[in-house]
């Protein structure tokens, strides 16, 4: 498919779609969204890339292979998990800290918890890239 | 000599200078017993008991390997795998070490097995001829079998008993033998037992063993490794012997076994397998005389089981001797050779003394000693003494082939320039045939040390042992000795038409080792054919099967466990899931009327934003979103790979049949399951607790992400970690060729 319009409109889709993703990923605590909805949410940007413009170009602009992307999310999701030692809590406690925290606000939040959803984001995402990029290589 | 070579016999050398101090507080009538507690939960001990019984069998194991490690220093001196060979003969060693001091059943498996697996390792050590190969498999697969008969054996009496401490379980009396389990226990002991060593029917993987280097055969296949199904019998003799199950089984078996071997032996030419059949003899012997509870049986027993030991491994290292120097085992070629192998001669021919069973060797006292024990049997002693004086005089026979001929026949031209053989594979059979004739001389030296002990072990007393001498007077057994001398020469002046004989005899016959190869060809014929016939490979199928299933578990469950279909009115819903439901059928009936793969996709997907719509109108938006995410997807992937599919077909009727009654029938039980469940009182003591924790003990409002980022955070693990294996099978599912049919 060559089509100059189609090209032009996925690659703006694209950028638009990652950006919404990483916003539903950081907002999913408190509203609807998270790491699962927001790996979907960039995967189908990509996806919608690589129908536009191939999957050769999809993968360069991915930078990394999927599969090591999706690994690299589940050990992103065990090392979140296992930070909770460091406090001498149980796996996969929450760990939190409050910078700038004052009686009002809770200031901005930093969590293991945040670090634990990027990485089931990542795992969506490389997986179903990986399933994506490899089926419409095969046909 | 290497590194490597010698390594094992000092490991070998001290273990015996270990066990061997031991011998006096044994021999003194204690045991001793060490426990540390390994898995108390499950109640394994790592525990060590150390009796008469497994003290024989230590020194036996350790003595017997110092001179066979030290043998096959020499013998395999240079070999590009010594090291490996050394590795494996020393692991073999030590886990059978630790299968007779184990006091835990459960312990006592785990060496059982490993003695199986390093055995398979031996046996193959040649592993680039194909023999080595089958026979290892076929070795490792019978035992293997035997072991897990044995496992579950093992367990049945841990249940039974209470604890899997043997020394324990032998201090209650009969708790065994009258529980209703009895039968079940001693079928399983006994399976594994005659596998390991090797009692017909389980016979035929013992003469293959021989495939593995000599050293070899004379430590595993002679004194140790077949020798653990005798030894977990005469362990297991307090609890499970002195029925009549365990008397006729191993009466009935080891007679068999010890007739038919000896028999077997016979029929070979080539020197080692000769050794293999007369191994099993000894074996059923053994098998035969533990049947038994009587003292004069058991003393038979302990004291056969050191004699075959001693002359068996001797003399296995003298063929080995034989082959290393001459090039050939076969006994139509050698002839004569006392005058080049002369201290090997000397040494081949007091253990074949021993064997043969002539006063003063040990084996006269031990054959003495059998007869006495089947003429004592509880069962039929002139069948069990007759079947002891046809193997005996076999075995004169058998002890002529082996050690006779090669070295003083003049039937034949000894092969020239045969040296003597090098002194470490001298020092093995050497020490070993004068033991068998010091202990031969000086009965009551081996009676106080091993003997009496073991006895003491396997029946509680050691009173008839005592009777260890080599001169008993004129009885019996004297005279079954002497008929048997007889019997054995006259076998062996007549071996040649004889051996003609069994050789028609046998090679007409039905084969044990054929009909292995056909059993196992037979399995893997019939796995694959059950395989291709569950695995069509054929998409349609699995779904049939599996919503099939899943529709006939629901229905039968619906049925024999509810009451009645819960009443349906009318419900109360407003305009806007009207218009949801409306959508959701068009997409269903569109997908089920075209004939496009694309249309059937869309149509699908309509279904999907339909539910997703539902979601919405209940307030589960983060469900929603990631329907209305996923079915976007598929719909895109879907469309990618159909677009290189076939167009569908219109199928026949008969098969939409099948489908709509499937699809149909898990609609309504589905529909009603959903009514069940809503018609309860819902409880929502989890929604409440999430719903109060959330903010407090998580710092999030969405209570959804909640639970999966931090209340449940392990389960999101693992699904994460699903999704991964999911998209790597996928992956290579895609990547994949198809696999080209073989011809």
């Amino acid at each position: 498919m060559n089509s100059i319009i189609l090209i032009a409109g996925a690659r703006l889709q694209a950028v638009l779609l990652l950006v919404f993703s990483a916003y539903m990923l950081l907002r999913g605590h408190n509203a609807p969204g998270g790491g699962f909805i927001g790996g979907l949410i960039a995967a189908t940007g990509f996806v919608v890339y690589a129908i536009a413009c191939g999957t050769a170009d999809a993968r360069k602009a991915l930078r990394f292979d999927p599969g090591s992307i999706a690994g690299a999310g589940l050990g992103i999701a065990l090392l979140a998990g296992v930070m909770a030692a460091f406090w001498g809590d149980a796996l996969f406690t929450g760990q939190w800290l409050f910078i700038g925290e004052t009686e009002d606000s809770k200031g901005i939040p930093l969590s293991t918890v945040l670090v634990f959803d990027i990485g089931v984001y990542l795992v969506v995402l490389g997986a179903i890239l990986s399933i994506a990029f490899s089926l419409e290589e095969a046909v | 000599m290497t590194l490597a070579g010698l390594l094992p016999v000092v490991v070998a050398g001290s273990l015996f200078v270990w066990f061997a101090q031991m011998i006096p507080v044994i021999g003194g009538g204690d045991t001793l017993r060490f426990v540390w507690e390994w898995v108390p939960s499950l109640g394994v001990n790592v525990s060590i008991y150390i009796d008469g019984l497994s003290l024989t069998f230590a020194l036996l194991i350790t003595g017997i390997g110092a001179l066979v490690m030290l043998y096959s220093a020499r013998y395999l001196a240079g070999h590009v795998h010594q090291a490996r060979f050394s590795l494996y003969l020393t692991s073999f060693m030590l886990a059978m070490i630790g299968l007779v001091i184990s006091d835990n059943l459960l312990a006592l498996f785990v060496f059982w097995e490993l003695t199986t697996i390093t055995s398979y390792l031996l046996i193959g050590f040649s592993h680039d001829t194909v023999k080595a190969r089958r026979s290892a498999l076929q070795a490792l697969m019978m035992t293997g079998i035997g072991g897990l008969a044995l496992l579950a054996g093992i367990i049945l009496i841990g249940t039974t008993a209470g604890t899997f401490e043997m020394s324990e379980i032998n201090a209650m009396d009969g708790v065994l033998k009258d529980s209703v389990m009895y039968l079940p226990i001693a079928l399983l002991v006994l399976a594994g037992a005659f596998t390991k060593s090797a009692q017909m029917p389980f016979h035929f993987w013992l003469p293959n063993a021989m495939a593995a280097p000599t050293p070899v055969s004379a430590y595993l296949h002679s004194a140790t490794m077949v020798k653990a199904g005798v030894y977990l019998m005469a362990r297991t003799h307090p609890s499970l012997a002195g029925t009549d199950f365990w008397l006729w089984t191993l009466t009935i078996f080891g007679a068999i076994t010890m007739v038919f071997a000896s028999v077997m032996a016979l029929r070979q030419t080539d020197l080692k397998l000769a050794l293999a059949y007369t191994t099993l003899m000894a074996l059923g012997a053994l098998t035969l005389l533990l049947g038994n509870e009587s003292g004069y049986t058991i003393t038979a027993a302990a004291t056969f089981l050191v004699v075959h030991s001693l002359y068996k491994a001797a003399l296995f290292l003298v063929v080995g001797i034989l082959d290393a120097q001459t090039g050939t085992r076969d006994a139509n070629s050698l002839f004569g050779l006392a005058r080049a192998l002369p201290i090997t001669a000397t040494a081949a021919a007091i253990a074949a003394f021993s064997m043969a069973g002539f006063p003063p060797f040990l084996g006269f006292i031990g054959k003495e000693l059998k007869y006495a024990g089947a003429i004592a049997v509880a069962s039929e002693p002139i069948f069990v003494a007759g079947a002891v004086l046809i193997s005996s005089a076999l075995m004169v026979a058998i002890a002529g082939i082996v050690s006779f001929r090669p070295f003083w026949s003049r039937s034949g031209e000894p092969i020239p320039g045969v040296k003597e053989a090098p002194w470490p594979m001298l020092v093995g059979p050497v020490v070993l045939a004068i033991l068998g004739a010091f202990f031969g001389i000086f009965p009551e030296t081996l009676a106080t040390t091993l003997v009496n002990p073991t006895v003491a072990a396997i029946i509680g007393n050691a009173e008839p042992a005592k009777e260890l001498k080599l001169w008993a007077g004129v009885n019996l057994p004297l005279f079954l000795s002497i008929a048997t001398f007889v019997l054995g020469f006259t076998i062996y002046a007549f071996k040649q038409p004889l051996r003609t004989f069994l050789i028609g005899l046998t090679t007409r016959g039905p084969s044990f080792d054929n009909g292995w190869d056909k059993l196992m060809a037979g399995i893997a014929s019939g796995s694959k054919a059950l395989t291709r016939r569950i695995q069509t490979g054929v998409l349609y199928h699995y779904m049939v099967v599996t919503f099939g299933t899943a529709l006939a578990v629901l229905a039968v469950t619906l049925w024999f466990r509810s009451t009645g279909i819960p009443a349906m009115g009318i419900p109360q819903v407003e305009l806007w899931d009207w218009l949801v439901f409306v959508l959701v059928l068009l997409g269903a009936v569109l997908t089920l009327m075209t004939n496009s793969r694309i249309t059937a996709i869309a149509g699908l997907g309509v279904v999907g934003i339909g539910m997703a719509m539902i979601f919405i109108l209940y307030s589960a938006p983060d469900v929603a979103i990631t329907q209305l995410l996923v079915e976007t997807l598929v719909v895109v992937l879907f469309a990618a790979a159909a677009l290189k599919l076939p167009v569908l077909t219109p199928e026949p009727l008969r098969k939409r049949w099948l489908d709509a009654i499937i699809a149909i029938g898990l609609g309504v039980v589905t529909t009603i399951i959903l009514l069940k469940v809503t018609t309860g009182p819902i409880d929502r003591e989890l929604t409440t607790f999430f719903e109060t924790a959330s903010w407090p003990e998580a710092f999030g409002q969405n209570i959804v992400n909640v639970i999966l980022v931090d209340f449940r955070a392990l389960d999101t693990f693992g699904e994460i970690a699903v999704v991964l294996i999911a998209a790597i099978s996928i992956f290579a599912l895609l990547k994949s060729k198809p696999e080209e049919e073989k011809p």
